[in-house]
């Protein structure tokens, strides 16, 4: 028989993540720090419009872009919390969640053999929605003592003719780090020199700690050359609504369009219509959740003080990466053995990228409560590693 | 930075206050301090527990009693709220807009008992005009605490 399968798919790598959510589930009794949602629930006056929208019998396809009134809503709210304004008839379009906007935005952009610089660690999608797209996804490590940050040095090292994309993922799903809006002014402004495209994916942008988000849109010259990409999972916990929007320039945010029309035809329409009361009323809900998190962020920050673990302090998402490599192992050999030994979920931090590898990554998408037992088992975990060490040297 | 202190506490009295600390970035000597301050100021009047007292063998009834009054020149409403209020089976009592003045929340062993103060005590009471008592029937939630949640953490354990 013929092969069924594409080549490019084959060489595709399934996500490191699922192959620990296989291990995990089918385990008693297991604490999980491996979670990147919120915990909390959709705060109920948003879950109460979608239940109103579908009494209502509103159960039919919205346009391709999506409701009219979201992306009016959208374009308010950049103007509000990003200084950066989008025409919601021509620049915004309406996603399947923020994955959906990523894939669309690199299909629509790139020509065979044109490269995509991804900064890693980072969010598992950017590399293979790349490869799916005939485009060279190009790896940028980032590096802890540069706080996990793009540098301007870093980015000009990686550029070639053939550069086409930089991703733009922060604040960082799996590291924390953010970028300041001096340092995104430097790479800005080596972006429009080389003339190349910028993915920002801003989906935590509601969630900082200590400073505000800036997005790279905002800055003088950037808007033309920007997709900006966000959604509505994380900032109002709602990633089961699947719903997430683009914003750029109308030639790109067109094409991206005609992708989502024969794809997708249009996000749901319940979701779009529970995310127009999310944007209207949902600013407390954010600030409320973002309170917690900063909490349990500090929290931890302190656990792994105690327990002598090192750990660069993260300011955004919810997450923490802390470093094991004093322990001599491999993430996944660290979290493999975590899981069996203590029933503790985390996911390596080679899950994210090559030079993810010896660190974890640590969600805080928990309560306390169930932080403060995981943390335990955690700490009698390494004490284990370390006095073991200790006998045998 | 009270605010803050104020709802931990109104959700967790007995949150540790080392832990307190290290959640809002202070240290405990100026969480106590303030704390302290905030009991003296009585802005914290008492640290309460919240108890589901349906799933234990205690016999308890609670009523809401809507109460019309009229006012008295120069105190309004305030004298015939202390003398509802001094009565310890009376839980709370609110000054309420709309159509009746005080709403009462009374507890009693059981509903003769409740019956007997609305029928004794507070209807003849000189000022009380009238008086309509609700039962509660059940307690769903309660000082913003759901009483039959489900816990279960719902979500796939390792997510992107």
């Amino acid at each position: 028989m013929r092969d069924p399968i594409a080549e490019k798919v084959k060489v595709i790598q399934p996500s490191g993540i699922r192959k620990f959510f296989d291990i995990a589930n089918q385990m008693e009794e297991v604490v999980s720090l491996g979670v990147g949602e919120p915990d909390f629930d959709t705060p109920w006056h948003i879950r109460d419009e979608g239940i109103y929208s579908l009494e209502k019998g509103r159960t039919f396809y919205t346009s391709n872009s999506g409701l009219m009134e979201l992306r009016e809503e959208i374009s308010r709210y950049l103007e509000r919390k990003c200084r950066v304004s989008y025409n919601a008839a021509s620049q915004v379009l309406i996603t399947v969640g923020g994955s959906e906007a990523i894939d669309l935005c690199m299909r629509a952009m790139l020509n065979p053999g044109e490269e995509v610089l991804i900064p890693q660690p980072s969010f598992v999608s950017y590399l293979p929605c790349a490869v799916m797209a005939d485009g060279v996804p190009v790896i940028i490590e980032l590096r802890e003592e540069n706080q996990f940050r793009l540098t301007k040095q870093q980015l000009l090292d990686a550029i070639t003719e053939k550069t086409k994309i930089l991703v733009l993922p922060f604040p960082n799903n799996p590291t924390g780090a953010i970028m300041t809006k001096e340092e995104l002014e430097e790479i800005a402004q080596v972006v429009i020199e080389k003339d190349i495209y910028v993915l920002s994916d801003e989906i935590y942008s509601e969630l900082t700690y200590e400073t505000g988000h800036t997005s790279i849109a905002s800055l003088p010259g950037m808007k033309e050359r920007t997709v900006l990409i966000n959604g509505f999972s994380k900032a109002y916990a709602m990633t089961g609504w699947r719903l997430g929007y683009a914003c750029g320039p109308e030639e790109i945010i067109s094409q991206m369009v005609k992708l989502h029309q024969f794809a997708i035809m249009c996000a749901p329409t319940t979701s779009q219509y529970a995310a127009i009361e999310a944007l209207k009323n949902g600013d407390e809900d954010i600030e409320e959740m973002r309170k917690a998190y900063n909490g349990r962020r500090r929290y931890l920050m302190h656990a792994f003080h105690e327990m002598g673990l090192k750990c660069f302090e993260p300011y955004g998402a919810f997450y923490v990466f802390p470093c094991i490599k004093e322990f001599g192992m491999s993430s996944e050999e660290f979290a493999s053995r975590l899981l069996d030994e203590e029933h503790v979920a985390v996911v390596p931090g080679s899950a994210f990228g090559d030079c993810g590898d010896g660190y974890l990554r640590i969600s805080y998408a928990y309560s306390l409560e169930d932080l403060k037992v995981a943390l335990g088992r955690l700490e009698n975990f390494i004490k284990r590693l370390r006095d073991g060490g200790r006998q045998d040297g | 930075m009270r605010e803050e202190i104020l709802t931990f506490l109104e959700k967790n009295s007995r949150i540790d206050l080392k832990e307190l600390a290290i959640i809002l970035g202070s240290d405990e000597i100026s969480i106590a301090n303030e704390i302290s301050k905030m009991e003296q100021e009585k802005i914290i009047c008492g640290y309460h527990t919240l108890i589901d007292w349906d799933k234990t063998s205690k016999e308890k009834t609670t009523a809401l009693i809507e109460v019309r009054v009229t006012p008295q020149r120069g105190q309004g409403f305030d004298s015939i709220a202390e003398r509802i209020y001094n009565y310890p089976e009376v839980q709370s009592v609110y000054l309420i807009s709309g159509a009746y003045d005080l709403l009462v929340i009374l507890e009693g062993k059981t509903l003769k008992e409740i019956a007997g103060f609305v029928s004794d005590k507070l209807s003849t009471l000189p000022s009380v005009l009238s008086t309509a008592t609700h039962f509660v029937l059940k307690k769903y939630k309660d000082h913003g605490t759901i009483f039959a949640k489900k816990a279960k953490d719902e979500r796939m354990l390792v997510t992107p």
